[in-house]
C-alpha cells in the first residue's frame, strides 16, 4: 500500500488528488512552485515541498528536481495529475528508478501513448479506425502531407495533449504560420516541438472513454462528450454522450476496452474518439494515460472515485470493479471557469479572486482551488475550478446548471462564467448531441 | 497544512441541503484557520453558494499591473507574460530596429498560461528601439518596443 504520496501538480487537480488520498489514510507531500507555496492545495496537504522557481520551464517540467523533492520527502509514491510532467516517460522511469512508485501507466505505455503517432500504430494493430494523416519530422514533410490530406488539415503535437500546439489550417498560405506557432507551443508546453498533419472533420463530435486495466483485465466507466470546445481547449464535457444511439455507444466503449485489453493496460485512462455527427462512424484520436480533467462527470454518474482506483492499481492491487459493478445512473455536465476574458477574445486574465462565491447544493460539485484572495498566477494554465452538475436526467443537469451559473460570482477578475450561461441557455445545447462547430454559432 | 480536511464537500452539500430546507437564510462559520458562508441566493433564484476564506491563502503578487505606457510611441504588452521576440528558439526576430511595420504586423509573442499570444504592432511605422531582451518575463501594460 502507499504510505506517503508525492503530488507532482497544482491547482485544483493537486487538491483533488489530496483529498482522496487523506480519505485513504495516505499522507500527502505537495511539490509545489514558489508562485504556489500559500496556495490552497499547499495548506490542505500534510507538508509542502519546494520543486521550483515559478516558470514550469524551472521546476513544475524539470524531472531531476521534482524527483529530488519526492526523495527527501521521503515518499513512495508520486500523483503526476495531468499536464506537466504526467505523461513523461522519462519522469515516470526516474520515479521508478528512484524506488518509488508512479501512479500512471507502465512506462512502455507512456512511451507508446505518449507519442500520438505510436500510439495511432498501436490503434491500428488493435484493429481501431483512425483519421487519414501522419507523420512530418520536416517542414518539406509537413507541405508533402498536407497536400495529401487536404484542407482544411489539423497540425498537431506530437507529445500534445490539452489542445496545446494545436492548429487548424484552412489553406496552403497558413501553414507556415501555423507550423512555426504550433512547434513554439508544443516546445513550451510539451518540451518537444514535433508535430504530424491530420485530416479536419467538420462535423465531428468529441467523444471519449474512461478506462480502468490492472494489467491484466479492462473496463469502461462509460462515455463523455467533449465536442464545445475553444481553440480545442474543452470547456463543457458531459456523462453520457447524449443524443447518440445505444449501439454506437456501446461500439465506442467496446473499441477503447479492446485497446486497453491489446496494450495490457495500467491505471486510469482516456481513449478519445472523432465522431461523425451524422451517422456516428468513429475514428481513435488518442489515449490519454492520466487522469483527465473531465474526470468528475463520469465520478458523478457511476459513484467511482477514480483517483483512488489509480492509487489502489498502483499499489498493485488488481481491478476491484467489474464491466457489471458499473452502473452508470442520470446524467453529468462540467463547465471548466478559466481566467479568461470572453470580452477580449479570451485572452488569459491572471490576477487576484478577491470574492469566489461558488455554487452549492443538491446535484452540485465544485472541484477548485480558488477561494476568496487567491491567486491565478500567470506562469500556468488558466483553469480556476470546475463546475459539476448532476442529475437524474440531463434536463435536470441542463436547468441544475443554469441555476448553478447563476449564482456562481467571482469578483477580481474576468472568467468564463458569462460564456457558460450563454452555452447553457443555447437551445442547440439544452436539445443536446452538439459538434465541434457549436461555439462558432454560439449567440453573443 | 493540516492533519486532515475541516469539511468535506459532501459536508458542504449537506449543510446545503438543511439550509435550504431551512427558515435560516444563511450559515456563516468562523474558525481560526478558515471562515465559510454558506447562503441562499437573493432574489428569486434560490441557488445556493458556497464562499471559502482562508488564513493566509494568498499567493504571491502576479505580475502587477505596472501602467506605466507614457510612451505614445510604445507598443505595449497586452498581457502578463514571456516575451519573445522570435517564433522559435534560434530563428531569426519577427522585428528588428529599423524594420517598417503594418498595423497587422507580428512583432513578438507573449507566453502566457502556456499559450502563445502574437503581439501585432497595432499601427504603422518603424521600429526605433526594442526595449525587452528574448525571454524575459513582462507585466501588462509594459512597454515592448517603440516606433520613431
Amino acid at each position: 500500500m502507499i504510505r506517503r504520496l508525492f503530488i507532482a501538480n497544482r491547482g485544483e487537480i493537486a487538491l483533488r488528488i489530496v483529498r482522496t488520498a487523506q480519505r485513504m489514510g495516505i499522507e500527502t507531500v505537495l511539490g509545489a512552485s514558489q508562485a504556489d507555496m500559500n496556495s490552497l492545495p499547499a495548506m490542505m496537504a500534510d507538508e509542502v515541498a519546494l520543486v521550483g522557481p515559478a516558470p514550469s520551464s524551472q521546476g513544475y517540467l524539470v524531472i531531476e528536481r521534482v524527483v529530488a523533492a519526492a526523495i527527501a520527502a521521503r515518499c513512495d509514491a508520486v500523483h503526476p495529475g495531468y499536464g506537466f510532467l504526467s505523461e513523461n516517460a522519462a519522469f515516470a522511469r526516474a520515479v521508478i528508478a528512484a524506488g518509488m512508485r508512479f501512479v500512471g501507466p507502465e512506462i512502455v505505455t507512456l512511451e507508446g501513448m505518449g507519442d500520438k503517432l505510436a500510439a495511432r500504430a498501436l490503434a491500428v494493430e488493435a484493429g481501431l479506425p483512425v483519421l487519414q494523416g501522419g507523420e512530418a519530422a520536416t517542414r518539406a514533410d509537413v507541405h508533402a502531407r498536407a497536400a495529401q490530406t487536404g484542407y482544411p488539415l489539423l497540425l498537431k503535437a506530437v507529445a500534445g495533449g490539452g489542445g496545446k500546439g494545436m492548429r487548424r489550417v484552412d489553406h496552403a498560405g497558413e501553414l507556415d504560420t501555423a507550423l512555426d506557432m504550433a512547434q513554439a507551443e508544443a516546445q513550451a508546453a510539451f518540451g518537444n516541438a514535433a508535430v504530424y498533419v491530420e485530416r479536419f472533420v467538420a462535423r465531428g463530435r468529441h467523444v471519449e472513454v474512461q478506462i480502468l486495466g490492472d494489467g491484466v483485465s479492462a473496463i469502461h466507466l462509460g462515455t463523455r462528450d467533449c465536442s464545445i470546445q475553444r481553440r480545442f481547449q474543452k470547456l463543457v464535457e458531459e456523462a453520457p454522450a447524449p443524443a447518440m444511439p445505444e449501439s454506437a455507444r456501446a461500439a465506442i466503449e467496446d473499441a477503447a476496452v479492446q485497446l486497453a485489453r491489446h496494450i495490457a493496460y495500467r491505471g486510469a485512462g482516456t481513449a478519445e474518439f472523432l465522431v461523425d455527427a451524422d451517422d456516428f462512424s468513429f475514428f481513435f484520436l488518442e489515449l490519454n494515460a492520466r487522469i483527465q480533467v473531465e474526470h468528475p462527470v463520469t465520478e458523478a454518474i457511476t459513484g467511482v472515485d477514480i483517483v483512488e482506483q489509480q492509487l489502489l492499481i498502483a499499489s498493485g492491487k488488481t481491478l476491484g470493479l467489474t464491466q457489471a459493478m458499473v452502473r452508470p445512473v442520470g446524467h453529468a455536465i462540467e463547465v471548466r471557469i478559466n481566467a479568461e476574458d470572453p470580452e477580449l477574445d479570451f485572452r488569459p486574465s491572471p490576477g487576484r479572486v478577491v470574492r469566489a462565491a461558488w455554487p452549492a447544493g443538491a446535484g452540485v460539485r465544485v472541484d477548485t482551488h480558488i477561494t476568496n484572495g487567491g491567486e491565478v498566477p500567470p506562469y500556468y494554465d488558466s483553469l480556476m475550478g470546475k463546475l459539476i452538475v448532476h442529475g437524474k436526467s440531463r434536463a435536470e443537469a441542463v436547468e441544475r446548471l443554469g441555476k448553478a451559473l447563476d449564482t456562481l460570482v467571482i469578483e477580481g477578475l474576468p472568467t468564463t462564467t458569462p460564456l457558460h450561461r450563454r452555452i447553457a441557455a443555447d437551445p442547440r445545447f439544452i436539445a443536446g448531441g452538439v459538434d465541434t462547430g457549436f461555439l462558432a454559432g454560439l449567440a453573443k | 497544512m493540516s492533519d486532515d480536511l475541516p469539511l468535506t464537500a459532501e459536508d458542504v452539500a449537506e449543510i446545503a441541503a438543511i439550509l435550504e430546507h431551512s427558515g435560516f437564510r444563511e450559515l456563516d462559520l468562523s474558525t481560526r484557520r478558515f471562515r465559510l458562508r454558506v447562503a441562499k441566493g437573493d432574489g428569486a433564484q434560490d441557488g445556493l453558494t458556497q464562499e471559502w476564506q482562508w488564513a493566509g491563502a494568498s499567493g504571491e503578487i502576479a505580475a502587477d499591473v505596472a501602467g506605466v505606457q507614457a510612451d505614445p510611441a510604445a507598443i505595449c504588452s497586452p498581457l502578463p507574460g514571456t516575451f519573445y521576440r522570435s517564433p522559435q528558439p534560434g530563428a531569426p526576430p519577427f522585428v528588428n530596429a529599423g524594420d517598417t511595420v503594418g498595423e497587422e504586423t507580428v512583432i513578438g509573442i507573449i507566453e502566457t498560461m502556456k499559450l502563445m499570444n502574437p503581439v501585432h504592432a497595432g499601427r504603422s511605422g518603424t521600429i526605433a528601439e526594442i526595449f525587452i531582451t528574448d525571454g524575459t518575463l513582462v507585466t501588462k501594460g509594459q512597454a515592448l518596443v517603440r516606433l520613431a
